[in-house]
């Protein structure tokens, strides 16, 4: 071998396993369907401010587009006036987009209701309709109802309890 | 030279930011001194604040669908719901949940939002100050 060759092989493994990295990341990133296993991203001030009047909705739930458009409309948030500081406004807004799901399904307007993604419509197909009606559950926004560790990011299958 | 302007340094941010703790930290009392000092400022004929005046408005709905009653209860000693996610709401009376309006920029954020909601504009320090005289009368 000829001298520094060692020290290049092991630079060429070092990127190697960088690259792997990367890549696993990638993918991760594309598998949409694993709802259950967010959110690993957490802010203290997501959590918080969000967290106020409904559960912080985990960011890979909507893509980056539709998180930047809901924060632009916070004093008009769903019929509700929920404007921020701006300093606060500017944190949460940047932690969701970094955060933010593909957008690969949206069309045209982004979507702004997390209930409206075909995401959301495909894992609770199997909810009936006396569920959603279901003075306990008032809401499709009250994911608490039914997850019962949504307020610790865990939205798993055994931590579901339908209530009667 | 440089230790000593470091070290004046350091002091000066923790005076700093001691001053912007107590700037934000208050108590209900202070809470409703400051809004009593908007008032006078903001109102020529101002006759202090009444908790029966304040909770009439607290219960009662103004045009809109709700009242602050309808999140807080009728009682505001008891926990809460929101009306529309049904999230459970600590108490509001500084009796029951000592952490309410101790915080003067939070304050501000919870009556702009809230008034809004229930009034469709932003209260004024009359109503403001009737409803915190109201939550003051409460005991747990």
């Amino acid at each position: 071998m000829m001298p520094g060759t060692s020290r290049y092989l092991h630079a060429i493994a070092v990127a190697m396993l960088l690259m792997g990295t990367m890549m696993s990341f990638a993918h991760a990133d594309d598998d949409d369907d694993d709802g259950e296993r967010m959110p690993a991203a957490r802010n203290a001030l997501w959590q918080a401010e969000c967290g106020a009047c409904h559960v912080a909705y985990p960011p890979r739930l909507l893509p980056a587009e539709s998180w930047h458009a809901l924060m632009s409309g916070l004093d008009r948030h769903f019929g509700s006036d929920a404007s921020l500081a701006p300093a606060a406004e500017r944190e949460i807004g940047a932690f969701l987009e970094k955060n933010a799901g593909s957008n690969r399904h949206a069309a045209g307007k982004p979507i702004l209701r997390i209930t409206e993604t075909r995401w959301f419509q495909r894992e609770h197909d199997e909810v009936p309709e006396r569920t959603w009606k279901n003075p306990k559950v008032k809401s499709p926004a009250n994911c608490a109802a039914c997850h019962t560790q949504a307020e610790s990011g865990n939205y798993g299958e055994h931590g579901i309890r339908i209530p009667r | 030279m440089i230790r000593t302007f470091h070290v004046l340094l350091l002091v000066f941010v923790a005076v700093a930011g001691l001053m912007s703790l107590s700037a934000a930290a208050q108590t209900p009392d202070e809470a409703l001194a400051s809004i009593r000092n908007e008032a006078q400022h903001s109102i020529p004929a101002f006759r202090g604040f009444s908790a029966d005046t304040g909770e009439r408005f607290f219960k009662q709905t103004h045009g809109n669908e709700l009242s602050c009653a309808s999140c807080h209860t009728e009682n505001p000693a008891a926990a809460g719901k929101h009306a529309r996610t049904g999230k459970s709401i600590q108490a509001l009376a500084p009796a029951a949940n000592p952490e309410r309006f101790a915080d003067a920029a939070k304050m501000e954020k919870w009556f702009r939002r809230n008034c809004n909601d229930v009034l469709g504009r932003i209260c004024t320090p009359q109503e403001k100050g009737d409803v915190l005289a109201y939550l003051l009368t409460i005991r747990n």
